[in-house]
């Protein structure tokens, strides 16, 4: 009874409307407004912009309502499809093989009992290296008439590919230098596997659980939020890719910038035009601002729909774990 | 007490407007008193500080433009120049669009300068050159074409370049330079020098649209390919003589074999580097602006080569065409808002047009100066080979990459199917060139034109 009655009067006290002091709406305003000034200034006023000029013809100087126009061209334009393809590969293919690749490096320094030091540092260095050189030097190495590397596997009776000048190579060899710069990654799982306590381990191996168990059981549920974070970022990061693809692309055609010549992104044959190029070259080098804030629109929508499928995929397994 | 912040954020916004609507709008060109340069007309303009941006970027360029400027500093003793180097495109546009233009803005590149005419961007000059009683005539046409857009003139051409063809006088053992496009052909067979495996050791002339310099805006003078029908859309698809190129040149990387031709592109030096082919002996024959002449001269290992220049060679049919060529140039010009827009002119008027300027900039820049005057000035330093881009620049036939507003869009459309093309993935050629057209027309359309 007692319980009962204790039970009902937190239940009352509950359902009881607050009484908000006076000024307390205003200072809790205050309080946000400057997450309120930042998501409005950064985010929702470019958004909205982005909008507005979507069904503009924007040169950056002039603007003239056009309607649905812009959105009927980039969406009946065979570089806008073979961009979003582009970026579709290297979320599905790139990130996965950089998760993949730098936990299985991570296992090895967690579980190294000497010179972990040195590898982690051997693994860590290239994520120091800017990207614009990191590029360009593996352009470089992979050039098929005289590079390094195609000149090793000549010594082993191998043809090398042509790596970044073939349609076919190019963004796989843009997926192993993803993977040769994955140090930020590696030591970011690399934290959380030595997070997971020991004594799980013990208890499972007492039990009979064997290395691949040990890992599905009590591995991947234990560090499941670093690889949902590393996920969400790394497709994030995927559906933004730029600066590589530029660089890559631009170096390995030895395309020009004098009078008369321009550089046409994507080289091989368009493989490596990502939507984020697509978009910039639009806006800013063809002045078309209006069709290049469709296509933005278009990023934004593909970026969300990604990272809404991840956090629903992984809060799905966080439950079942 | 709820829409306190709300009255606050609307009154922060109307002091904001407040700030913004009393300012004046910049002075705008031909509004103040002209003044010729001279005497007591140069005296009337009041004393000015300009701000001048340009592309030049390294000590030797920037300090050939800092001696122009200084000749204009020595005419008009009340204006001073500030000048900053390493100037884009895309810092100009960027600049006008957030009202802090500077005075005088040069670009490198043609290419915008549609987009700049027609937006407004850039003033129009015609009524100060007008005024001036300007002769444009000291002009070549090409120059005076890739300057302006649809009757306004909203930029003056600098100094120029002009494209021509660069040989190796060992390679070619005595052999002329070719003057048609069936002696390129010979002559790039027989020098042309392979291994026991077919692989290319020395090509006589790479035919690739993909190499260096090799663009269709420069090839397409020599069979007098033109891009734009009279209403601004595409003629690639009508005009057989795009055809006639493309077909001649799929001759010759077919000869070659595209998988050979490709190996051997992919393995060459940078262009702006010491490992040129051209340096190295590799390519006999190469398409080229008459920069080249300058890089040459000022490269330890190449100063020493033995090269000729010579116009590039055309079409058997149209031997009238033989001495014309592609030319482009910097352009510059005063931009919307610019501070002192008539002190700006002036400035720009003392580059672009006057002798001693133009022969002191192009003699220390290796660049063709763009006027008749500064062409044929005694005191222009020009040998042989670089006399010859003096002359293709002056051709009547020399023609540019015409204005318009997609330039770049049109040339990264007709690139990306040249493409396809060479490496023999194009079957239907009329299909694939109405195909460009379309991408082309479609874009105009799009952009309003």
């Amino acid at each position: 009874m007692m319980a009962s009655t204790h039970v009902a009067r937190r239940g009352h006290a509950l359902a009881r409307p607050s009484r908000r002091r006076p000024g307390e709406g205003l200072r809790a305003l205050l309080w946000l407004s400057p997450w309120i000034a930042g998501v409005t200034v950064f985010f929702v006023y470019p958004l909205l912009s982005t909008v507005y000029f979507s069904f503009h013809r924007y040169d950056l100087f002039t603007l003239e309502f056009i309607g649905l126009d812009n959105y009927r061209y980039a969406f009946s334009d065979p570089r806008v499809l073979q961009s979003a393809l582009n970026t579709l590969w290297l979320v599905v293919f790139m990130v996965p093989a950089q998760v993949v690749f730098a936990l299985g490096v991570a296992q090895l320094l967690a579980k190294l009992k000497s010179g972990g030091g040195i590898l982690r540092t051997i693994f860590y260095l290239p994520s120091l290296v800017p990207m614009v050189a990191g590029t360009v030097a593996f352009v470089y190495l992979l050039n098929p008439a005289t590079g390094p590397v195609n000149q090793l596997l000549a010594w082993f009776g191998i043809a090398g590919p042509d790596w970044f000048g073939s349609a076919a190579w190019a963004k796989p060899t843009l997926t192993l230098l993803a993977l040769w710069g994955a140090g930020n990654t590696i030591m970011i799982f690399l934290a959380a596997l030595l997070d997971v306590p020991r004594h799980l381990y013990e208890a499972a191996a007492i039990d009979g659980a064997g290395a691949w168990r040990q890992f599905r059981s009590i591995t991947l549920p234990t560090i499941s939020p670093v690889l949902m974070f590393s996920a969400v970022t790394g497709v994030i990061y995927a559906v933004q890719y730029f600066t590589q693809a530029m660089i890559a692309s631009r170096v390995a055609s030895g395309a020009t910038d004098s009078a008369g010549t321009t550089f046409t992104p994507g080289y091989p044959d368009g493989s490596l035009l990502t939507l984020p190029q697509h978009l910039f070259h639009t806006g800013f080098r063809d002045w078309s601002m209006g069709l290049a804030c469709v296509h933005a629109l278009l990023l934004f929508a593909v970026a969300m729909l990604f990272t809404l499928i991840l956090l629903r995929q992984f809060g799905k397994a966080e439950v079942t774990s | 007490m709820r829409f306190v912040p709300l009255v606050a954020a609307g009154l922060l916004a109307l002091s904001l407007t407040a700030c913004t609507a009393g300012k004046e709008a910049p002075p705008s060109l031909g509004a103040q008193p002209a003044a010729s340069g001279t005497g007591q007309a140069a005296a009337a303009l009041p004393p000015a500080t300009l701000e001048l941006w340009h592309g030049f970027s390294t000590d030797v360029e920037t300090k050939a433009f800092e001696e122009a400027v200084a000749g204009f500093t020595a005419k008009f003793p009340q204006i001073k120049v500030t000048t900053k180097k390493g100037i884009q495109d895309a810092q100009i546009t960027q600049a006008i669009r957030g009202g802090k233009a500077p005075d005088v803005a040069a670009s490198f590149t043609t290419d915008n300068v549609a987009q700049w005419c027609r937006s407004g961007a850039f003033q129009d000059l015609t009524a100060v050159i007008e005024q001036d009683g300007i002769d444009l005539g000291v002009l070549p046409a090409a120059a005076r074409a890739y300057t302006e857009f649809e009757g306004r003139r909203c930029t003056m051409p600098l100094l120029a370049d002009a494209y021509g063809l660069y040989y190796n006088k060992a390679l070619m053992k005595g052999g002329q330079p070719p003057k048609t496009l069936s002696e390129l052909t010979e002559l790039t067979k027989k020098l042309t020098v392979r291994d026991a495996d077919g692989n290319i050791e020395v090509a006589g002339f790479i035919p690739s649209f993909q190499y260096y310099e090799n663009s269709p805006s420069h090839l397409g003078p020599m069979v007098g390919a033109k891009w734009y029908e009279d209403d601004g859309t595409s003629a690639i698809g009508s005009d057989p003589a795009w055809k006639q190129l493309l077909r001649w040149q799929k001759e010759l990387v077919d000869w070659y074999g595209y998988d050979k031709l490709e190996k051997f592109r992919k393995g060459l030096g940078d262009e702006w580097g010491a490992e040129h082919p051209f340096f190295e002996g590799k390519v006999a024959m190469i398409l080229d602006g008459e920069w080249r002449n300058a890089m040459i001269a000022n490269d330890p290992e190449a100063k020493d080569l033995d090269y000729g220049t010579a116009p590039l060679p055309v079409a058997d049919d149209k031997p009238e065409l033989y001495g014309s060529g592609f030319t482009a140039g910097t352009v510059i010009g005063v931009p919307r808002g610019a501070a002192h827009p008539q002190h700006a002119w002036e400035l720009v008027k003392h580059l672009t047009t006057d002798t001693e300027s133009l022969v002191t900039l192009s003699n220390a820049l290796r660049n063709v100066p763009t006027t008749k005057a500064a062409m044929e000035h005694p005191d222009l330093a020009k040998d042989a080979n670089f006399a010859t881009f003096l002359d293709i620049f002056d051709h009547p036939k020399t023609t540019s990459m015409p204005a318009s507003v997609n330039s770049v869009f049109n040339q990264d459309a007709f690139s990306t199917f040249l493409i396809q093309w060479e490496k023999g993935a194009v079957k239907d050629l009329d299909a694939g060139l109405a195909g460009v057209d379309k991408r082309i027309d479609d874009k105009l359309k799009l952009s309003g034109g």
